[in-house]
């Protein structure tokens, strides 16, 4: 089971450590990373492995958003059924 | 495998382009509160929706949370009250009322629907006693929502009910007046009405509907409009084909919703209604989705064919993407919720003519429309049978959620706040339908209703 992690804002140097122990810290292990600009922003999209995860997903869900207000970025972890059920058959 | 641009799409309509599930409605049925005692029957009433709907709220937040889509409201709709009222007087019928205000209230849901009455072929007591009580009702509870299914294609039209519908629309406007007259913002007048449409102010819970249900309202005009810009110039097959296409992206979050929902509160799930629903919100406009294809401003000659199109192409692709679909679904043209249709209200670019042909197109009818304060009940009773007529004669479902705000002329706007938006008020013809509708009787069945 996956989870999609979006990261955006200004300046994401050093997140990427904070969100990966964030991460560690749930039992979720990063397996993809990509950065890209949508809309005039700089966006960072992390694919995470969830199935091993030791607090229940819409913990993760706060803590990665509270994680996102802490350091002026908006970060959003989504479950990755609403990804597959949009775009495949 | 997640594509990177297929999950940039996703998160570009949720964050831009204003897509959300507009409503989780959970249907209840009230038959078994049935009681000769007017408070027993409430206190049933009010137990089985606590009961039933108590984690809904909570529900629909957690889902929001889990998928990263909005899920803008949490409601509920029961058993049409008619139903329930035949030994009640028009008090027992207003406490039912106050009844559904409090669970509403107390559930934490912004509407509750089912305060209604089918009336196609003629008025049962209950029936009765539950239309004249609506204004009152109306006026004296905030989440209550209200209908009256007035015809039907295999019963015709019951003229009487619309000739009263227009007193009780003025009567409502008259009762909440000091509220811009938004008790005719929750009365729905139908033809032809489904059992299962989870959006207000037309939601009750069918009567060949199981003991709970879960019914899912999409949308996604802006999503709709991008995708549209986006495309630039190409032919209107091309553009079908991509209406099609985002309608099915979009009613599959409504499907993926609704099945999340049915199982952690382990009620069945009913159908997703694939409604492209407006709202005030920038960029949530049907109006601009027409103007997108090409038109000028809505409301222009092109319109009706233009919204024939997407409100078709929003099915087609629709269907596919969900294993129950029902409601409405198509293309809403509320006038007040929708910043494209005020903008060509108050540019004398769209009438209540106009609407009136587009909805013969579009999946519901003359919404949310304003009109001025002393508008006569009997032209009320006129735009109401219009569109009735245009729903039994072509086998659809037509509505009519009509304002006559009090003291309001051609010129003012009304202002009814929050997702039901504003409503510049728009003229009526003159020229009085009067001795037509005092006829009365019921309008025969068109013959498309001899099927067998």
């Amino acid at each position: 089971m996956k989870s999609v992690i979006s990261v955006i804002g200004k300046d994401a140097v050093g997140i990427i450590a904070k969100v990966s122990a964030e991460c560690a810290e749930c039992g979720v292990n990063i397996c993809d990373i990509s950065q890209t600009v949508l809309n005039g922003y700089f966006t960072m999209i992390m694919i995470a492995d969830i199935s091993q995860i030791t607090v229940p997903f819409t913990d993760f869900v706060d803590r990665m958003a509270e994680l996102g207000r802490k350091n002026s970025l908006q970060i959003q972890a989504m479950h990755e059924d609403i990804f597959n059920s949009m775009h495949h058959i | 495998m997640l594509a990177t641009e297929d999950i940039l799409e996703t998160i570009g309509m949720i964050r831009e382009e204003c897509l959300d599930i507009r409503t989780i409605t959970m249907g209840i049925s009230l038959y078994d509160c049935q009681s000769d005692d007017p408070d027993r029957l409430c206190t049933k009433i009010y137990d089985k929706i606590m009961t039933s709907a108590c984690n809904l709220v909570a529900t629909g937040e957690e889902i929001s949370k889990y998928y990263g889509i909005p899920i803008i409201n949490k409601r509920v709709s029961v058993t049409p009250v008619a139903l329930l009222a035949g030994n009640l007087d028009r008090d027992g019928a207003v406490k039912i009322a106050r009844t559904l205000d409090r669970a509403a209230r107390e559930l934490g849901v912004n509407f509750i629907g089912g305060y209604s009455a089918l009336v196609q072929k003629g008025f049962s007591r209950g029936s009765r006693t539950l239309i004249e009580s609506i204004p009152e009702a109306l006026s004296t509870t905030e989440r209550v929502c209200s209908s009256v299914n007035a015809a039907s294609t295999k019963a015709g039209i019951n003229m009487d009910a619309v000739s009263q519908m227009g007193r009780i629309i003025k009567e409502t406007a008259y009762l909440s007046r000091d509220n811009g007259s938004m008790g005719c913002a929750k009365l729905v007048v139908f033809a032809n009405v489904p059992e299962d449409n989870p959006f207000m102010a037309g939601a009750f819970h069918g009567m060949g509907e199981p003991e709970t249900v879960i019914n899912v309202g999409v949308s996604g005009p802006g999503v709709v409009a991008s995708a549209i810009r986006r495309a630039g110039e190409c032919s209107l097959a091309d553009l079908a084909e991509l209406i099609k296409k985002t309608a099915f992206k979009i009613t599959r979050v409504g499907q993926l919703v609704a099945m999340a929902a049915s199982r952690k509160l382990n009620v069945p799930f009913g159908i997703v209604d694939l409604s492209l629903a407006p709202t005030p919100a920038i960029g949530d406009s049907v109006a601009y989705i027409l103007e997108s294809m090409g038109l000028e401003q809505c409301g222009c000659p092109g319109t009706t064919a233009a919204l024939a199109l997407l409100n078709d192409a929003v099915k087609k692709g629709g269907v596919m993407a969900s294993s129950q679909v029902g409601g409405l679904s198509g293309a809403f043209i509320p006038v007040s919720e929708d910043a494209g249709m005020i903008a060509a209200a108050r540019a004398g670019m769209l009438s209540i003519e106009k609407l009136e042909a587009m909805t013969a197109v579009c999946s519901v009818g003359l919404d949310m429309i304003a009109i001025p304060g002393d508008t006569p009940a009997e032209a009320i009773s006129g735009i109401i049978a219009d569109e009735l007529a245009i729903g039994v004669v072509n086998f659809k479902t037509t509505a009519a959620r009509l304002i006559p705000a009090w003291g309001a002329k051609v010129g003012d706007t009304i202002n009814f706040g929050g997702l039901l938006g504003e409503a510049p008020v728009m003229p009526v013809r003159t020229g009085s339908p009067a001795a037509f509708i005092h006829r009365g009787g019921r309008i025969p069945a068109p013959i498309q209703s001899l099927k067998n």
